[in-house]
């Protein structure tokens, strides 16, 4: 092991900086990280070992305990459940003989949820040693468990199980923008850098995803620094449910995101850019490097850039299973090597972000974007869309449709032509921007997506009328309870009050005061956590309370006061020990 | 002239690169808060000194003076949003100060007095947590930690040292110690150490130390919070 390690640390230039690259070798090879390896690289890198053990708690692919050899994680997402994902983790687990959460006794499966892996379109889906599967189904799962009996290889596994679909069902600006490689840098050197900026600026472009900072002015302020050593960040950590757009991107535009980046590079004058991809999306990291190793050939990356006198260049770092990395702080906190835990604001990471150096952090999406401003001019951008959101938005539509995929649009499109055009029927509501977003109703397809009125990262989940609103608010509660990082109070203890408090109204436990004790929590939490996971975490709830109020109030139960806890469940212990479940040993918590 | 905010209608003087809570402190002004402390890099975690700026909330403990800023702190809806906080705090722990023995001396306790908190209000998490009595001198009670990181920092800012971490995400967030079996007997901490004496709860206790002062002659027995923190932190600040 110490060998394997040793190797490792050296291939990452005894970096502690690329402590998550590192683990995530040893977790594959070994399937947990071992003490040894931790004790090891605490000396190698010269880091504590707390640190390492933090980082390994912190992220859900890593594991200090083993996983199966192989070790299958099914997608937790609401479009996987509506695909029947419940069911299907029944078959699975009893085909398998392992139940969800847990290792074989042979050590050779193992089995658990997993936040939304971003195959919403092609669900109900998975990872199987942290490679995407989708289009799960009983026949699939059949040949799985068959493999998985025969121990074969997963590179010897059917190529179609792993296929992922781009799915790209309407295109404007950026989808049909076919630019080769290098036209976008070549007509930035041409018009010149100072020129292209002003190109980004009246294009108008804000960052797409989804709190919409004006691009232009992030590159300005970074590049005004007086610290010279300046990174820039792309974003592909693409993680709220019903998100997939930059899965889509990354595989078939890579090219204009890599360009998008190396233009604002020369803008803001950067050396170094980083990739900052899911770790649900390994999938695409060969392709990656793949395409950055032809663009270094072709004198795209790397020194004196197409003859300029650029020297740039792009390294790809994998997450390892963690939501909160999609917050632009936490982002860069996880390439340092570290927890994925938001900083405090200022500093802002245009001054102090990688290395506390200059930082320009992007959505994919915005790359693209700027690749194709930069050779066809920010007014050919700005010519689409509204007057507050200028160009085009690329959704990623999932859920009761009939064609789920890929759709562009100018902004100032209503809800009700997506719908057209996605096939969706017998509508009930819309989650726009995934669960940190808005859940709008059927009364409300004329509101339109925009800065204006619905901004978005570009999650769009179609609910039809079969749907039960609130095992929709409950998979999303559900979801910030698992992914809060933790550091904050409110976000820490409150997400996970804000779960306990709706499952006893859902439940049925629930009494006059419980709805107006779950909006005070709303409050709270989004009032006073520290970052945007938390300040989001209470919308599905809060959204769907002011809509439909009547929903919640119909869970409770008509008693004047308040049960603190479920009195019969409190007795299970004391029948477990007695041995006894007749009628007598159970109580009712009031006369009904 | 030096530059002024204002804090709940009074004009707070300060020095650009502080914060608004350095700045309170030094004019005498107190904004709750636990996870600070004057001597360490700020946090920001707790929440309980969350103020409002402008409209916006923001941690006093991080969060700079600017010129002309109007701040909110002592409004009867953020003082009662500092008791719900307060309260979550102790729902997710272990909290029983009854037969504590940092009662008295306990910020945690001090503070939910100074916010007039009566009740933990939400319904008890009751986790089940560990106690580490392996070292000789020191102990940990994982039942009271209440995540601050104050430990974290000073035994890395001011003892030199690494010997705890915060581990972990979300409500299964766990103080963990720099030693190869975990435990605090084979880490390098001594009971002279800052860490070993900065935790503002019950959690990082010396041993055979308890009952040394009476419970009615402690900190906090006679004195609000308010009232030692200024005392005790006006000195660090300036």
């Amino acid at each position: 092991m110490e060998s394997f390690i040793q190797n490792l640390v050296e291939t990452h230039a005894r970096r502690p900086t690329r402590l998550l690259a590192i683990l995530r070798a040893v977790q594959a090879r070994y399937f947990h990280i071992p003490d040894q390896a931790i004790r090891f690289l605490s000396k190698e890198l010269n880091i504590p070992t707390t640190r390492i053990i933090g980082v390994i708690e912190f992220y859900s692919f890593l594991h200090l305990t083993p996983r199966g050899r192989y070790d299958i994680l099914i997608s937790d997402s609401i479009t996987d459940h509506m695909l029947g994902k419940h069911n299907l983790m029944d078959y699975l687990s009893n085909k398998l003989s392992v139940s969800p959460g847990n290792v074989r006794e042979d050590g050779l499966i193992s089995l658990d949820n997993t936040s939304c892996t971003g195959m919403c379109d092609q669900g109900p889906a998975g990872l199987i040693n942290g490679h995407a599967i989708t289009r799960l189904d009983r026949s699939r799962i059949d040949a799985i468990a068959q493999l998985i009996d025969e121990q074969k290889a997963l590179e010897d596994w059917p190529k179609e199980f792993f296929q992922v679909a781009d799915n790209i069902y309407q295109s404007d600006l950026l989808l049909s923008s076919r630019i080769s490689a290098g036209e976008g840098l070549q007509a930035t050197f041409a018009r010149g850098l100072k020129e292209t900026l002003l190109e980004v600026d009246q294009s108008g472009l804000r960052g797409r995803g989804g709190a919409g900072f004006n691009t232009a002015m992030k590159w300005r302020f970074c590049s005004e620094e007086s610290e010279q050593e300046r990174y820039v960040v792309c974003n592909a950590d693409e993680g709220e449910p019903g998100t997939f757009k930059d899965r889509v991107l990354l595989n078939s535009y890579a090219d204009q995101v890599f360009e998008g980046m190396t233009i604002c590079a020369a803008l803001i004058g950067a050396r170094q850019g980083f990739l900052y991809l899911r770790g649900e999306y390994l999938h695409l990291y060969q392709k990656l490097e793949n395409i950055l190793n032809q663009r270094r050939q072709t004198g795209l990356l790397g020194n004196n850039i197409l003859g300029k006198g650029l020297n740039f260049d792009i390294e790809i770092c994998l997450g390892a299973g963690a939501y909160i990395c999609g917050e632009e702080s936490a982002l860069i906190e996880s390439l340092e090597g570290k927890c994925g835990i938001p900083r405090n604001r200022p500093p802002y990471p245009v001054s102090q972000g990688y290395l506390n150096k200059p930082t320009v952090v992007n959505n994919v999406e915005t790359f693209v974007a700027t690749a194709n401003i930069a050779l066809h001019g920010g007014a050919w951008f700005a010519a689409k869309g509204t007057e507050k959101s200028q160009g085009t938005k690329i959704l990623s539509i999932s859920g009761d449709c009939l064609r789920p995929g890929i759709y562009e649009y100018p902004f100032g499109v209503t809800v009700r032509q997506i719908l057209e055009d996605c096939d969706a029927h017998d509508v009930l509501g819309v989650q726009i921007g995934g669960p940190s977003g808005t859940f709008i109703s059927n009364q409300e397809l004329d509101r339109i997506l925009g800065f204006e009125d619905l901004a978005t990262g570009g999650s769009f989940i179609v609910f039809n009328s079969t749907r039960n609103i609130l095992d929709i608010v409950r998979n999303f509660t559900d979801f910030f309870a698992h992914e809060s990082c933790g550091f904050c109070t409110p976000c820490r203890v409150g997400t996970s009050l804000l779960k306990n408090q709706l499952d006893k109204i859902v439940d049925g436990h629930g009494s006059a005061g419980d709805v107006v004790a779950l909006e005070e929590l709303t409050r709270l939490v989004k009032n006073h956590s520290h970052c945007g996971l938390g300040q989001t975490a209470a919308n599905p709830i809060i959204h769907t309370l002011e809509r439909y109020p009547d929903l919640y109030q119909s869970q409770l139960k008509n008693i004047s006061y308040e049960p603190g806890f479920d009195l019969n469940a409190s007795l299970e212990t004391a029948r477990r020990m007695a041995n006894r479940n007749d009628a007598g040993a159970h109580l009712a918590q009031v006369e009904e | 002239m030096s530059k002024t905010f204002t804090l709940d209608g009074k004009p707070i003087p300060f020095e650009d690169g502080q914060t608004i809570m350095e700045a309170a402190t030094a004019a005498g002004v107190y904004i709750p808060h636990l996870c600070h402390h004057p001597e360490f890099t700020p946090h920001g975690s707790c929440k309980l000194c969350n103020v409002n700026v402008n409209g916006r909330t923001c941690s006093a403990c991080t969060f700079p003076a600017t010129e002309g800023q109007d701040v909110l702190s002592e409004t009867t809806e953020i003082n009662q949003d500092r008791q719900k906080i307060t309260q979550m705090l102790f729902i997710e722990g272990n909290h029983l100060c009854p037969g504590c023995e940092k009662s008295g001396n306990c910020q945690l306790q001090a503070v939910a007095y100074h916010l007039n908190m009566l009740d933990n209000h939400f319904p008890h998490f009751y986790p089940k947590r560990e106690m580490d009595a392996s070292h000789p001198d020191v102990m940990i009670d994982h039942n009271r930690c209440i995540f601050c990181s104050l430990c974290v920092r000073a035994s890395q800012q001011a003892d030199g040292k690494n010997v705890f971490a915060i581990s972990g995400r979300g409500i299964n967030k766990h103080l963990i110690v720099n030693s190869e079996s975990g435990q605090l007997k084979d880490s390098d901490i001594n009971a002279g150490d800052r860490a070993a004496h900065i935790c503002p709860t019950g959690a990082i206790l010396i041993k055979r130390t308890g009952y040394t002062v009476p419970i009615g002659e402690r900190i906090y027995d006679h004195k609000q919070i308010d009232q030692v923190s200024l005392e005790t932190e006006h000195e660090s600040h300036d």
